[in-house]
């Protein structure tokens, strides 16, 4: 194992990241694991960083670390549920479910460690891998259609959105048709 | 430059991912639900750059452009389901939630 400075970094970073996680998984304020889960994609951006995708980096940031999360906390709020229990499952529930979780993980890291996945020798890439020129380039003419769709899920999603919310007032004073 | 091996990431992900499974087995809170599966989209992202870097190819780093936006989406209409249904039973537990249960 090569012991370096990014090595370091990389092990610090991950058990921040893997804090954060079990934070969100135990903290019974949803605020708290809503701002957990925040320092979670900023650790994950960093690596991101160190994977040569400065782009998406940055949107992980803004969209991940910033929207999302920023409508997260706005439900929480609206709802006033940052310290609603949700009820404790049952504790067989809950040792089962470490059980099965802890041979997944087993199952995954024998995966990864016995894949024949080359430990060494990652390929040099150009000055430019994973900056907004190469990846726009690649988004308007490999990936053009669906980089369309998506716009199409997002145009539908905002409409589902809005019609989800919508007062059951509201809805029965949009008109003739609406029911009750 | 970079030395990290990309089997760390990939074990990286996969605890992330099994802390993911594990917030949407154990809690009750429909939103930590919800915040646990955007923590597993996210470490699935994790795993799609790492193999980007490892093949010099970008297309995965596309895909993870692709997957923010579903989650974006997905987001966006779950926060909707999720706030209708605390208007009408005044709850966000899922285990409230069995109406349709037979």
């Amino acid at each position: 194992m090569p012991v370096n400075v990014e090595t370091v970094i990389f092990f610090l970073l991950a058990a921040m990241a893997i804090g954060a996680a079990v934070g969100l998984l135990l903290s019974r304020n949803a605020v708290h694991s809503a701002l957990f889960l925040v320092l979670n994609f900023a650790v994950v951006s960093v690596f991101f960083l160190f994977l040569a995708a400065p782009f998406i980096a940055m949107v992980q940031v803004t969209v991940y670390a910033g929207a999302i999360m920023v409508l997260f906390l706005f439900v929480i709020m609206l709802l006033g549920a940052e310290l609603l229990r949700g009820g404790a499952s049952g504790r067989w529930h809950s040792a089962l479910a470490v059980v099965l979780a802890a041979g997944f993980v087993g199952v995954l890291g024998y995966v990864a460690f016995f894949s024949g996945i080359a430990p060494e020798a990652l390929p040099n890439v150009d000055a430019g891998f994973g900056g907004p020129q190469l990846l726009g380039m690649d988004l308007f003419q490999t990936y053009l259609l669906p980089f369309e769709l998506t716009s199409l899920l997002l145009l539908v999603a905002m409409i589902g959105a809005v019609v989800l919310t919508r007062d059951a007032r509201t809805r029965s004073a949009a008109g003739p048709g609406a029911r009750p | 430059m970079q030395s990290v091996p990309t089997v760390y990431y990939v074990a990286l992900s996969a605890i992330l991912f099994t802390l993911g499974v594990l917030g949407v087995l154990l809690r009750r809170n429909a939103l930590i639900i919800f915040m646990s599966i955007e923590l597993m989209l996210n470490s699935a992202n994790l795993v799609f750059v790492a193999f980007a870097r490892e093949f010099g190819q970008q297309a995965g780093q596309v895909f993870v452009f692709f997957v923010m936006t579903v989650a974006a989406a997905e987001v966006a209409v779950g926060l909707a389901l999720i706030v209708t249904i605390f208007r009408a039973k005044r709850s966000i537990n899922v285990d409230d939630i069995n109406q349709l249960k037979g």
